[in-house]
């Protein structure tokens, strides 16, 4: 019986086989008529794949597979084939680096899609600026890694003509999330605690300044240690300061938990935090008791764009096990970004890939211009996104909910 | 208000659960002098053993008649492992030089991480333990026990004292302690001193699986990257209550957790510190105590100044 079983399976998975290759070769033909042969352009990845920011690293891979699955099915780009090479940084600067060299190294490689987080990205900036290889992140949102380091001051300097964002920045979220709180939550005297990362401590930063510009109270500041669990003492020291509210810049897994031990501690006021709390992931470790926590996060909500519905039945047409998560429509823009750009080199270059794409690449990347499934993709001279749409969330019945979408105002 | 009662009890509480881990790094180095950098990864096998065991169990299950038994699931799977990890990894090593078997506890703990991120399933991202329902228990107005903390509070020092006990009276205990002072007599006066070595691997494994259980039960959550940190803290725990002494690993987790909530809490409130307090220096702080304990106490808090037996 078993070797029958093992008979039939064998037989199945070949035949299958057979027939993918059968189509396989059929696209080809067809697609090669024209120039021969397609040549191989690859999409680097970069995101957290693996560790506790997996939940969304897995939704930006997703995304961008599935951007260039859709290319490839309508021929976006005559003659080009896309394939993606996705790395895990495990959220660690270092490993960011490394994988960038990786991605140099590769000369298939002609644009990278990533990282999540700010701190990861000026680790890769460099070795991508040096190689002049386009890189798009869809979630990495401090104003410096486009602006540079004196941005606070007014003197904007882009330092890489390489890197490009589909998120919105800091300045314009952490403004967002301090109106918000002040103006429509009525809430006057928050605690600020960030977790000491360029996002984080960034976020935190501009939130207070614009939540003290409109005439709130800073109760407090603290801040926590990632990967650290236990922060029961700034807890108590949010309550005893009398606080109505808590801003946390950081990401879920430090978030959720500071939530929950504010609550714990008996402080019933909600934590609102940026885009790195957006992900159902910080409703899971803050616990039973977080109904009304909030976060901001870039673009209008997926699920209500008109843009964004093929995006949504294609993603789960696609079969992919984890969901498209908070970044899942920037990172599909970002990669859209690069084919749209490569389509522009190739087409230049009567139809094949020049030899001298990266450069090429980089510079068709800064004229984009597209309706994706964020809204309007394109960027400005520093590389940011010129959308400035951005949404509050809030926590209902276990779930994120928007509450409020607008586009930003200065 | 004032709230050093409630900042106290968070220090003390949270000294409890590395007070439970530090006895396995004070067991196994007192006997052989081994630091077992793998057994952070022993205390988060130990909580997801106690979270297997809870998914087993019908749901609806009360917790009280759940902890029992996911105390007992966490601490077969972190004592399997332990005592696995001792048998095939240290073992072999056991006239090596030192370096050998340290560098091998460190491979171990990545391995063992590894494994759990690999097959454990979902555990890629953190998974959600059960907690306790129902509000912290209010016993004045400036201190709240959170039904978790109260958890740790008792059970600690329970098992400190049945450690106690069972050290100096049992058979097995007194075989412990000769072990300790010198193996090679120990064995001449027919001491297993394998299935000593063992013992204490597995001891230490069953109050990780303690602490690991008190641990979810407070965070709601566990992750496979848990143990890198709290085992960190608790063998700094050790080594400030004097490692190889086993009341010394429950009072050097003790000022370690105190230490850190109170240097959160109070640090920035000296005039002219503002900059140097907070979550943020906490660590510092705890290390700062721990060189000045150990510069004047080289042994540490409760260590006995030991001749070095080369």
């Amino acid at each position: 019986m078993r070797h029958r079983s093992l008979l039939i399976i064998t037989t199945v998975v070949t035949t299958g086989a057979l027939t993918l290759t059968a189509c396989g070769s059929r696209d080809d033909s067809k697609g090669g008529s024209d120039s021969g042969k397609k040549t191989t352009v690859v999409i680097g990845v970069d995101a957290p794949l693996t560790g506790s920011l997996s939940a969304l690293g897995q939704g930006i891979k997703n995304s961008v597979d599935l951007a260039a699955k859709t290319a490839n099915k309508n021929n976006e780009v005559p003659g080009v084939e896309f394939k993606i090479e996705a790395l895990d940084d495990q959220a660690v600067p270092a490993s960011g680096q490394a994988n960038a060299t990786k991605l140099v190294g590769n000369k298939d490689v002609l644009g990278v899609v990533g990282p999540l987080n700010s701190g990861v990205s000026q680790s890769m900036q460099g070795v991508f600026g040096k190689a002049d290889l386009a890189q798009v992140s869809p979630a990495n949102t401090n104003p410096a890694l486009s602006q540079g380091d004196k941005w606070g001051k007014g003197e904007k300097a882009r330092p890489f003509k390489t890197y490009f964002r589909t998120a919105t920045t800091d300045v314009i979220q952490g403004k967002f999330a301090a109106q918000y709180l002040y103006n429509d939550a009525k809430k006057k005297k928050v605690y600020v605690v960030d977790d000491k990362q360029t996002y984080g401590a960034g976020l935190a930063a501009i939130f207070s300044a614009e939540f003290k510009r409109l005439g709130g109270t800073i109760a407090g500041t603290d801040h926590v240690t990632v990967k650290e669990t236990d922060f029961s003492s700034t807890a108590d020291k949010v309550k005893a300061s009398g606080a109505d509210s808590v801003y946390f810049g950081g990401q879920y897994p430090e978030g959720g938990l500071l939530s929950d031990q504010v609550k714990k501690a008996g402080a019933k006021i909600p934590t609102m935090g940026g885009d790195g709390i957006y992900d159902p992931a910080f409703i899971k470790a803050s616990g039973v008791a977080n109904d009304g926590d909030l976060s901001t996060s870039v673009g209008y909500p997926v699920e209500k764009l008109p843009t964004a519905k093929k995006f949504l039945t294609d993603y789960q047409a696609g079969g992919y096990k984890d969901p498209y998560g908070a970044y899942g429509g920037y990172s599909y823009d970002a990669a859209w970004a690069l084919v749209q750009a490569i389509k522009t080199v190739v087409a230049d270059n009567d139809g094949k890939v020049p030899a001298d794409a990266r450069a090429k690449v980089v510079e068709a990347l800064a004229k984009v211009s597209f309706d994706g499934v964020t809204g309007k993709v394109a960027f400005d001279e520093f590389g940011d996104t010129t959308n400035k749409q951005l949404t509050v969330y809030a926590v209902k019945g276990g779930a994120w909910a928007d509450v409020k979408s607008a586009t930003f105002e200065d | 208000m004032n709230e050093l009662p409630q900042q106290l009890a968070n220090g003390l509480a949270l000294g409890a659960l590395y007070g439970l881990i530090a006895i396995g790094y004070t067991m196994v180095y007192g006997i052989v002098q081994l630091i077992n950098f793998a057994h952070g990864e022993i205390f988060m096998i130990g909580g997801f053993g106690a979270l297997t065991a809870y998914i087993a169990l019908p749901s609806g299950t009360s917790l009280l008649v759940a902890i029992p038994l996911m105390i007992v699931g966490g601490a077969i799977a972190s004592v399997g492992v332990a005592t696995a990890a001792e048998r095939f990894a240290y073992r072999p090593l056991r006239g090596a030089p030192r370096l050998a078997p340290l560098i091998t506890a460190i491979g171990l703990s990545i391995v063992l991480q590894q494994l759990v991120w690999g097959f454990y399933p979902d555990a890629k991202k953190p998974r959600s333990f059960p907690e306790f329902p129902g509000e912290s228990f209010k016993l004045f107005d400036n201190l709240y026990l959170q039904r978790a903390d109260l958890f740790v509070l008792v059970l600690a020092p329970l098992c400190m004292l049945a450690l106690g006990i069972f050290v100096a009276k049992s058979r097995s205990g007194r075989a412990m302690q000769a072990t300790a002072q010198d193996p090679d007599t120990a064995k001449l006066m027919g001491i297993n001193t394998d299935r000593i070595i063992v013992m204490a691997f597995a001891i230490g494994a069953a109050f990780a699986a303690v602490g690991a259980v008190a641990y979810g039960l407070d965070k709601g959550q566990i992750n496979f990257e848990m143990g890198f940190i709290l085992g960190l803290k608790a063998f700094t725990a050790a080594v400030l209550g004097g490692i190889g002494n086993i009341y010394g690993a429950m009072v050097g987790g003790v000022v370690l957790g105190l230490a850190e909530a109170l240097s959160i809490a109070y640090i920035e409130e000296i005039p002219g510190m503002q900059q140097l307090g907070g979550g943020a220096w906490a660590n510092v702080w705890a290390f700062v105590l721990l060189i000045v304990v150990l510069l004047v106490r080289p042994q540490g808090l409760l260590g006995e100044r030991v001749a070095d037996r080369a």
